[in-house]
């Protein structure tokens, strides 16, 4: 424990020194909270409030770009080797990636829940302890996602290709970009096996229907297993050194970490009410820029 | 033999399609310098990274102060101290914060700031990795390798790419570690830092220990010999100048003869006739008794810089 809170201190200093994290982990947040707050939303609090699930979804999504980025790097440069020299299990490097992600994000999420409230006037937030169980879930397990992502892959440039096509999937599949109602049904198929989908909706649950926290089971649930898998994979999967060839079956294994989410997506396409529950949310507190939900359905 | 401290047993690696230590064997006792010297490619960093348990071997027998690099892994971290061949910090990690990082992970530490001003890095404390000298890296790496006051040391290529002004100051920090009475393994392909540092040299060649002994020692098994090295103005065949009067081996190394002689005078004049008679002349002569380098030639026909 002690390792891990040594890693996490020292983890945090680096990251707040480096520029790029904060044009990440700042900067572009903020943008997309200015971009939503005051060109979609015009600044008016209800569908502020509406899209704060979205814009808190950009946040604490965005963590898995650092994470990857910075294991494949500390592999490349031979500092994974220096620290392999010390008693240090894989486990408490990648525990500590994420504990220092808590740190943070979380005050650039509480930030950003301020400037809500004090720029666009928006009096609730809904049920606050369900929205900072599901960033703290969020962060750890879109962090576990990029630490799988690290794991699988050797340079940068393939890590910054497969962080890419993630990303985008991430943000135009789920509701983050366009709200899920008003997708193309096609697409909301698809979506439906994405976790940001599942992390997009439950936050709004929390924050427009004031959703207690057991009322968001699946959501939970989902992102606990595939935040467990994640982290338990990218342990396991872990190269202390760049020489070293990945396992044959090793990007199988890594792919099989968003089990939970194929399983929740068969189910949640043929049974689910998701997609009917996020078009109500929606038409409750519609958008001027975005159309009434598809009637076509 | 006292106990030893590290023993190597028949050690295999291999590589996909290299077999990089083909059957290593040696020991060290306690507070000795063993030099395991070799030129780049020989296996040494694969035989000294097994030894510290971070690759797993394909055969053979380790054991550092009792302990089996892969059944115990953690526990022989907390004994032993290394700096490796290619290694690095965050690049916006601060001295101060690097060493006291690495402390934070052993249950026996030595002082951080103490190793700091040791090694002269006290005014480096706050300064980032990415802003020092390659020899003030390489001193940060050695009191990274000192902070749980290891019982074992194992330096690979300490020196590698530091100018001779650096080079002098890792001696330096070396002997006084070895004034210590610490036990220390390292790897050289200089032939200098093995005869100035190490109480003991193992030569390791294409995996293979090739020999073992003190400096002293190896330099004497090259038969009280004396080297004389000569460049012709045409070739000759080694044959003929090893037949010679006094020559006990002749060689040809870059484009000069080296000859190891037991008599040297008639060894010369034996040259000096043999080459008037062939029609040859001398460029140039040099002789020295012999180094490392030369048992080493002796021993596998190439210089170590190859």
């Amino acid at each position: 424990m002690r390792t891990i809170l040594t890693l996490a201190a020292v983890r945090i200093r680096i990251t707040l020194r480096n520029k790029t994290f904060l044009f990440f982990s700042l900067i572009m947040p903020l943008a997309i909270f200015f971009l939503y707050g005051s060109v979609f939303a015009k600044g008016k609090p209800e569908v502020v409030t509406y899209l704060m699930g979205p814009i808190l979804s950009f946040t604490v999504m965005g963590t898995f770009w650092g994470l990857s980025m910075q294991l494949v790097t500390w592999r490349e440069q031979g500092i994974l080797r220096r620290f392999r020299l010390a008693p240090i299990a894989p486990v408490s490097m990648i525990l500590s990636s994420i504990l220092a992600n808590y740190v943070l994000i979380v005050p650039t999420v509480i930030f950003e829940l301020l400037l809500a409230r004090l720029l666009y006037h928006v009096t609730t937030f809904g049920n606050l302890t369900s929205v900072f169980i599901l960033v703290i879930l969020g962060i750890t397990s879109f962090g576990a996602m990029g630490l799988v992502v690290a794991s699988v892959t050797n340079t940068m440039q393939e890590t910054q290709i497969i962080n890419q096509l993630l990303w985008f999937a991430l943000i135009f599949l789920s509701g983050a970009t366009v709200p899920l109602a008003v997708l193309p049904r096609m697409v909301q198929r698809v979506g439906l096996f994405l976790p940001a989908t599942y992390f997009i909706y439950g936050l709004q649950r929390a924050m427009l229907d004031q959703a207690q926290l057991w009322t968001l089971g699946t959501v939970l649930v989902s992102l606990i297993v595939w935040a467990a898998l994640a982290i338990f994979m990218s342990s396991q999967l872990f190269r202390w050194e760049p020489e070293v060839k990945l396992a044959r079956n090793a990007k199988l294994w890594a792919a099989a970490t968003i089990l939970p989410f194929i399983l929740l997506g068969i189910w949640e396409n043929h049974n689910g009410k998701l997609l009917a529950t996020a078009a109500a949310m929606m038409s409750d507190r519609p958008t001027e820029n975005a159309p009434p939900p598809d009637k076509t359905r | 033999m006292p106990n030893p401290i590290l023993l190597v047993e028949n050690l295999e690696k291999r590589y996909e399609d290299v077999h990089a230590v083909r059957g290593v064997s040696f020991s060290v006792e306690e507070g000795e310098v063993f030099g395991l010297l070799g030129p780049n490619g020989a296996g040494k960093t694969s035989t000294i990274e097994v030894i510290e348990g971070l690759r797993i071997p394909d055969g053979g027998r380790v054991s550092v102060c009792g302990l089996d690099p892969q059944k115990n892994p953690n526990d022989l971290k907390n004994v032993i101290g290394a700096t490796l061949q290619a290694t690095s910090l965050p690049d916006k990690l601060r001295v101060g914060e690097a060493i006291r990082l690495f402390a934070g992970f052993y249950k026996k530490t030595r002082n951080p700031d103490e190793l700091l001003k040791r090694f002269g890095l006290e005014e480096k404390r706050n300064s980032f990795y990415n802003q020092l000298s390659g020899g003030q890296k390489q001193r940060l790496a050695l009191a990274m390798a000192l902070v749980n006051d290891p019982k074992v040391l194992f330096l690979d290529e300490p020196t590698a790419g530091l100018d001779p002004q650096v080079r002098r100051e890792i001696y330096t920090i070396i002997e006084e570690l070895k004034a210590e009475k610490k036990t220390i393994v390292l790897t050289t392909h200089y032939i200098e830092e093995a005869e100035k540092l190490c109480d003991r040299v193992a030569i390791i060649d294409h995996g293979k220990l090739i020999a073992s002994g003190t400096p002293r020692e190896l330099k004497q098994a090259s038969a009280n010999t004396t080297r004389v090295e000569v460049r012709l103005s045409k070739p000759a065949s080694n044959g003929t100048l090893r037949n010679l009067d006094g020559v006990v081996d002749a060689r040809e190394l870059d484009g000069a003869y080296v000859l190891h002689c037991q008599r040297t005078a008639p060894a010369i004049v034996a040259l000096v006739k043999h080459l008037e008679t062939e029609n040859n002349e001398l460029v140039s002569l040099e002789i020295a008794t012999p180094s490392l380098e030369d048992v080493f030639i002796e021993l596998t026909g190439r210089r170590l810089r190859d």
